[in-house]
């Protein structure tokens, strides 16, 4: 075993530990903590694996701004206990059997040759995904999705507010 | 890091598989968007592996404009949540059975 494999293997155990951790929790608080620790591990294996920029982001944007909003939301409609009582018994063993069928279908895919690229050792060239190059790409290559993906960014803000005002020029 | 593209991408389908089980499992409406948001994630690992792989910006790239969808995303799902715990005082998907608000 080589230091970096040790190391990745060691960010995947936490993120699918957190993961899982997310999903078995019972208070939604903590279901949000999880997944907060889990970009972050992501985050570190994106730097890991050359791509800088995108690790920032995941902080910035998923660790902080989103899963922020989604605390935001869980304590202010004092969602945080889940409801008790299960009435559809088959819920479980069905999602449980579908899962396993769903990641043995993926490791399937993955392990039985299907890819070619699969086995690409990690020696990379040069300045790769350095954010300057990602940076360069993005407003040279990429230039109009920019601007579309704000003006996505602006229509989703006006949709927000629109769905969560209170309608006071109905009641008058 | 010197790993094989293949480990990444195994532990991104099992981070994908886990967002499933628990958009199936879970019943609490933001729950079950964190499980979404967790595929999401898992897809964007994916890009990244493969875009070291094949030594290309452009997955790097795609993953910066699928974050970009996922926070104008979850800004709309969650005043979604928000409007329906107005109307109905629960955030049970269970409870979310009709069509009329």
């Amino acid at each position: 075993m080589t230091p970096d494999l040790i190391l990745f293997l060691t960010l995947a155990a936490v993120a699918v530990a957190t993961a899982v951790g997310m999903l078995a929790s019972r208070n939604a608080v903590y279901s949000v903590l999880f997944l907060v620790m889990n970009f972050i591990t992501v985050a570190v294996l994106y730097l890991l694996l050359n791509a800088a920029f995108i690790a920032m982001v995941q902080v910035t944007v998923y660790a902080g701004a989103i899963m922020v909003l989604f605390l935001f939301v869980v304590m202010l409609l004092g969602a945080e206990r889940s409801a008790g009582d299960e009435r559809l018994r088959w819920q479980r063993p069905a999602a449980a059997v579908l899962g396993l069928t769903l990641l043995g279908e993926t490791g399937y895919v993955l392990f039985a040759g299907a890819t070619t690229s699969g086995g690409l050792p990690g020696a990379v060239v040069g300045d790769f995904g350095s954010p300057a190059a990602v940076g360069l790409m993005l407003f040279n290559d990429y230039l109009v999705p920019i601007e579309v993906a704000s003006l996505l960014l602006l229509v989703a803000m006006v949709g927000a507010i629109v769905l969560s005002r209170d309608d006071r020029k109905k009641a008058r | 890091m010197n790993v094989p593209t293949s480990y990444v991408v195994g532990l991104s389908a099992l981070l994908f598989t886990l967002g499933v089980i628990g958009v199936l499992v879970r019943r609490n409406a933001i729950v079950v968007f964190m499980s979404v948001e967790l595929m999401l994630n898992a897809g964007n690992l994916a890009f990244i592996a493969f875009a070291r792989a094949s030594q290309s910006l452009g997955g790097q790239v795609f993953v910066f404009f699928t974050i970009a969808v996922a926070a104008a995303e979850v800004a709309v799902g969650l005043a979604l949540i928000v409007t329906i715990f107005k109307a109905k005082h629960s955030i049970d998907i269970d409870q979310m059975s009709s069509l009329k608000g």
